[in-house]
């Protein structure tokens, strides 16, 4: 089949004898591949575009000219060993969170999703719980753990004990801050993990047991991949919220970021500068987070369409080309070099 | 479990012994009775909602039987007979010997987010433990087989619908099955898409693999069937050759239910 494009406005067939089309008025006979196409003018879209761009540079007028915001003193403490240690422990209590948090959510997902009605009711419980109960009441009730349980033992359950712990000495402050995060990530990523699993269609379990595959071997090798789908984008979100929601640890004396600028502009009385330090921080850490959550959803849509989307990165290159042509030469280049 | 140690005993490559099957209050299955010889092809014709899906998924355990006995090969499925008790076999026995039967289903099943080649070595490696270069050889020639060869690498949603078809067809036949169940893998198809599908079952069948087919096409059944079956409301009306239950029905059901398709 010929996939050439037909004329828009050709009324009359067009000219049998190549080489030899007149270069007439539109709607005259010229070779299909010899019509230009151009495109439409939308005259709104450049006011809107105009109104916002004042706005938007107003804005960052603002932000450079008022002394308020002493861009010196943000230099002098962005980099700061003390600030990016305190970055470090976020980090960590970011990482530790998730890991475990996740970890633990796959376990009451797939209890939640047994026919074993002892664990679904326990999951359920548990997630029920640790929604309901706001993180910062949590976190408090782990940092004072040592006053309902002084010591920490294992051994025979209501049996006797093998060896005891001082839970203080076991239990420190980050830890406390730890075991709160993971605890409550589990509930969230519990339901977000169930929900991926479910969306799965059940043909798809049907065809693996049909075909006798392993029971753990078609939750990892085809349910899962499959979940992940639908597991991705709320999983990104999970983490990005646990990511800036460290900074409620802040109020249990943890040096993390948050704590951290806290401390210096108590010293000092810069608060401005002092929390752009911080929310410059967790906007670049946001945003890394945010280029691998597209990379990594791109690895898991395999097979999902039947090509995958460019990447922003070869859009912006295709976009700009486009562009470029359009403006030079008021219409847009040919529609195989739309396609490249 | 020995398949070897029963199989020489039956000349059968699927028998089904007074099955009854109930969904709640409505007995989908009451009594069926059918021998299947190896190397045979059996068409089963029906009209809907007369238990030929839920009989073909009976009889790699799919679904569970509430009475009878159905066998593969001499093996019974699903359970172990010991003296006149039935027990129950274990998922992983169960899923060892489903890896013997291939199944095709009416809207293919394959595994998206795995390519075609991938979705076809993937159950004799993981299920029968064979190795994977040698399976991957096999699997190649299967695809050459079915003519899809050229698709090895693209994912089954680059595909049209015959050529996905053709592929779990390959699946299928790569764990070498005992016998093959087929349920209309031809009704999601676009009518200029069904022959591609039968000419390759229709192949697999001069080859002499045991076929069990569920279809709607009667002209498939006449030319390929050595065994033409008729269910109705759960029992089978009458069975035997194409000529005689196609073109000589003697019950009536069967007679009105061939007038109404053909
Ligand atoms: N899991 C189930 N639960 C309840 N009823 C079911 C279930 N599966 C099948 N049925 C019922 O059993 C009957 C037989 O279904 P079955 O799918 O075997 O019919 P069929 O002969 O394959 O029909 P068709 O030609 O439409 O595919 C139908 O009435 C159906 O509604
Ligand atoms: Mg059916």
């Amino acid at each position: 089949m010929s996939r050439t494009i037909p004329a828009p406005q050709s009324a009359a067939p067009a000219s049998p004898s190549p080489g030899l089309a007149p270069s007439g008025p539109p709607g005259a006979a010229v070779e299909p591949e010899h019509l230009v196409v151009v495109r439409s003018r939308h005259p709104w879209r450049w006011v809107a575009a105009v109104a916002v761009a004042i706005v938007v540079a107003q804005f960052i007028h603002g932000l450079v000219t008022n002394p308020g915001w002493d861009w010196g003193t943000f230099a002098q403490y962005f980099t700061a060993a003390s600030v990016l240690k305190a970055l470090w422990m976020t980090v960590q209590l970011t990482v530790y969170g998730t890991v475990l948090g996740f970890a633990l959510g796959i376990g009451l997902a797939a209890a939640r999703l047994s026919k074993n009605p002892v664990l679904q009711v326990v999951s359920w419980t548990y997630i029920w719980a640790f929604r309901s109960i706001p993180l910062i009441v949590q976190l408090l009730f782990w940092f004072n753990i040592a006053y309902l349980y002084k010591t920490l033992s294992i051994g025979v359950p209501f049996g006797p004990a093998f060896v005891e712990f001082d839970v203080n000495d076991v239990i420190s402050g980050m830890m406390a801050a730890v075991i709160g995060l993971a605890l409550h990530q589990a509930a969230y990523s519990a339901e977000i993990i169930r929900a991926g699993i479910i969306s799965v269609d059940a043909g798809q379990l049907e065809a693996a047991a049909a075909l006798g595959i392993p029971k753990r071997r078609q939750f990892f090798k085809i349910v899962m991949p499959q979940a992940m789908r639908a597991i991705l984008p709320n999983a990104a979100n999970e983490v990005i919220s646990l990511f800036k929601g460290t900074s409620i640890v802040s109020t249990m004396a943890i040096a993390e970021l948050f704590y951290q600028v806290q401390v210096i502009y108590g010293r000092s009385g810069r608060v401005v500068p002092l929390l752009m330090v911080a929310t410059v921080w967790y906007i670049v850490l946001t945003t890394l987070l945010s280029i691998g959550q597209y990379y990594i959803e791109r690895h898991y849509a395999r097979g999902s369409a039947r090509s995958l989307p460019l990447t922003p990165w070869q859009k912006a290159r295709t976009r700009i080309r486009t562009f470029l042509d359009t403006a030079t030469t008021g219409r847009t280049p040919t529609r195989a070099g739309d396609a490249r | 479990m020995s398949a070897g140690a029963t199989a020489v005993t039956s000349e059968y490559a699927v028998e089904i012994l007074g099955v009854h099957k109930t969904f709640g209050s409505l007995e989908v299955l009451r009594g069926i009775d059918l021998q299947v010889r190896r190397g045979e092809v059996t068409v089963i014709l029906g009209p809907s909602g007369s238990g030929k899906s839920t009989l073909l998924r009976a009889i790699n355990h799919l679904e569970r039987v509430d009475t009878g006995l159905i066998k593969v090969d001499g093996e019974l499925i699903g359970y172990r007979q010991k003296g006149n008790r039935l027990h129950e076999l274990s998922e992983r026995e169960v899923l060892h010997q489903r890896s013997s039967i291939g199944f095709v289903f009416q809207n293919f099943n394959l595994f998206p987010h795995l390519t075609v080649l991938q979705n076809v070595v993937e159950a004799p490696v993981s299920a029968q433990k064979r190795n994977r270069a040698e399976v991957e050889t096999e699997a190649r020639a299967l695809l050459e087989r079915v003519g899809v060869a050229d698709k090895a690498d693209a994912y089954p949603r680059q595909l049209s619908g015959g050529q996905q078809q053709r592929v779990a067809i390959a699946r299928a036949l790569a764990l070498r099955p005992k016998v093959i169940l087929f349920d209309e893998p031809t009704s999601a198809l676009d009518p200029e898409l069904v022959g591609e599908v039968l000419a390759v079952i229709k192949q697999l069948a001069h080859h002499g693999t045991t076929l069990i087919v569920v279809t709607h096409e009667i002209g498939f059944a006449r030319e390929v069937a050595d065994t033409v079956v008729f269910m109705d409301a759960g029992v089978i009306v009458e069975q035997g050759p194409p000529q005689q239950v196609l073109d000589a029905p003697q019950h009536e059901r069967t007679r009105t239910f061939i007038s109404r398709v053909l």
